[in-house]
């Protein structure tokens, strides 16, 4: 089965075609007036012949944040009052996920690619060994997804690559001004008749820097020295406070 | 103007924070308490992550505090004996506290038990200053002496008196030492520095009069809040001190300012108004626990 699969991989056109990629920029720096930032995708298609005319052609890209363990839980009603009760662990969950295609889903991609390359966010989230007293562990994944939605967190974009002459392409994805540090990585999809034919892939550093970058250090490398600091602050900003409007009032 | 936060990893706006901080200072100055029972919910509220929270606040109430004991230091009105006494308490109640918190956390239901004891402790300590000050109020309106409030009890039967010259009480150490461990725990699990549970004690268990009271309350608040933030930032690393600063930069105006509108008001009305807040915060959680939430679900960070 592998085999036939692997042949058909071979004979398709698939090393004709292929992806390169680009960003705008490849590193973000989170300063403390950091309120979102606006990255532009774009690349092109690189061939050795002319493009083969018969097959649709589609662009998925896809920027994925550091991936982390998280825990979900749902409220339900014990006696009177609403209680998180069951929690289902996502073993891997990104803390940003943007998809954009340059047409609908269905079209660009199929099945089977998706679960291969985990391209949508379903796809992307992974959860291992639900526990066995959750009856329905993907309305909690499926509610992971709609609270991240609603924080522009996880964004679906269908339709907003575009593509001229068959060959050049681009999009620009909106990063939230809540973006937590690390690689984010940008995947890049070309696909013929839903089939992934090419893919290349690069990162985006997303990083805190001056202010920023010391408080955070400082807090996790030398938390002692953080946290009388942070009281040291407090008392001079009580004392400052009480100095001037004891001269205030003369 | 957009602020991002290096801790809590989110972008809020620096000046709902800096008036945020100068609303609950304002409360914290008039009626002696921190203010964090306030603030903390609402910082859940703008979307600050509830551990950053908590440990952040305990870090603006010390300043808060600091700002508001100085103004009573001057005026005379803290009894340091008996905030030693209190604080004592405080520091073996907080710690115990944390052992408390933590084993909840193992279990899995810390956030319920929080929710639960505020609006238990909120509910009972705001109706009986309610029910109280009102009677106060209207005794006084009718026969113009104001209530006696002290009594003869139990607390003054106990050993090992001391005088506590400042607030005119000759009573022994044990009830206010208690009195310290028990908002110290309550302070370590609700996250708040402990001054409406410790203030209506201080009135209507030890008598303490109403003056003296709230600068006494803030001098042991700041230092049961100074403990927590460092064992916050040791321990958890949820201390973000941008937020702190921008929090406490209102904060200390406003308490500048609520300490002398405080001084405007008379002892009853004080304590109405604080009843009457005390009741609308445990009316709001309350309602949160007991009515349907739009979204069931919840995302928390990391396994467990």
């Amino acid at each position: 089965m592998r085999w036939l699969l692997l042949l058909l991989l071979l004979a398709l056109p698939a090393r004709a075609e292929q992806v390169v990629a680009g960003l705008s920029q490849n590193r973000i720096a989170i300063t403390a007036n950091f309120d979102g930032s606006e990255i532009l995708i774009f690349g092109a298609v690189k061939r050795e012949a002319p493009p083969p005319g018969a097959a649709a052609m589609g662009v998925v890209i896809t920027l994925e944040g550091p991936k982390e363990p998280v825990t979900v839980r749902r409220k339900d009603r014990w006696a009177i009052i609403w209680v998180n009760q069951e929690a289902l662990e996502v073993d891997r969950a990104p803390s940003f996920y943007a998809v954009a295609t340059s047409g609908p889903l269905d079209d660009v991609l199929s099945d089977v690619e998706d679960l291969r390359h985990s391209i949508t966010i379903r796809r992307a989230i992974r959860s291992v060994g639900a526990p066995m007293e959750i009856a329905d562990p993907t309305n909690f994944t499926e509610a992971l997804i709609r609270i991240r939605e609603r924080a522009d967190l996880y964004q679906i974009k269908p339709g907003t690559v575009e593509i001229s002459e068959e060959t050049l392409f681009n999009t620009s994805i909106a990063l939230p001004a809540n973006l937590v540090e690390g690689n984010y990585r940008a995947r890049f999809f070309l696909t013929r008749d839903g089939a992934v034919v090419s893919q290349a892939e690069t990162l985006i550093y997303v990083q805190k820097v001056g202010l920023e970058r010391f408080l955070y250090t400082l807090a996790h490398e030398q938390p002692l020295v953080y946290g009388l600091m942070s009281l040291a602050i407090a008392i001079a900003a009580g004392w400052g406070a009480s100095a001037v409007f004891r001269y205030l009032q003369g | 103007m957009q602020i991002y936060l290096p801790i809590a990893e989110v972008s809020v706006n620096a000046f709902l924070l800096l008036g945020l901080g100068g609303v609950v200072g304002v409360l914290s100055g008039m009626f002696g308490v921190g203010g964090g029972f306030l603030m903390t919910p609402l910082l859940f509220f703008i979307g600050i992550p509830p551990a950053v929270a908590v440990a952040t606040e305990a870090n603006q109430i010390v300043a808060s505090s600091f700002s508001g004991v100085l103004a009573h230091l001057r005026r005379k009105t803290v009894d340091l004996r008996m905030g030693t006494v209190l604080l004592i308490g405080g520091l073996i109640g907080a710690a115990v506290g944390v052992q408390i918190f933590n084993a909840l956390r193992e279990i899995g239901q810390v956030d319920l038990l929080v929710r639960l004891s505020y609006v238990v402790f909120l509910g009972i300590i705001g109706g009986l200053m309610f029910i109280e000050s009102l009677s106060a109020i209207r005794k006084s309106r009718k026969g113009g002496k104001p209530a006696q409030r002290r009594r003869h009890n139990w607390i003054h039967a106990l050993p090992i008196k001391v005088k506590f010259r400042t607030s005119g009480l000759y009573i022994s150490v044990i009830p206010p030492l208690l009195v310290g461990v028990f908002v110290g725990i309550l302070a370590a699990i609700m996250g708040v520095g402990g001054g409406f549970i410790m203030v209506p004690a201080m009135i209507y268990l030890l008598g303490m009069p109403t003056k003296v009271v709230v600068g006494t309350s803030l001098f042991q608040i700041i230092f049961v809040t100074a403990f927590t933030t460092l064992l916050h930032a040791t321990t958890n690393y949820t201390v973000d001190m941008l937020l702190a600063v921008l929090l406490l930069i209102g904060g200390v105006v406003g308490a500048q300012v609520g300490t002398r509108l405080g001084t405007y008001l008379k002892a009853e009305q004080l304590r109405i108004l604080l009843a009457i807040m005390v009741l609308a915060v445990c009316g709001k959680l309350a309602f949160d626990l007991l009515v349907m939430p739009s979204e069931l679900y919840s995302i928390g960070r990391g396994g467990h």
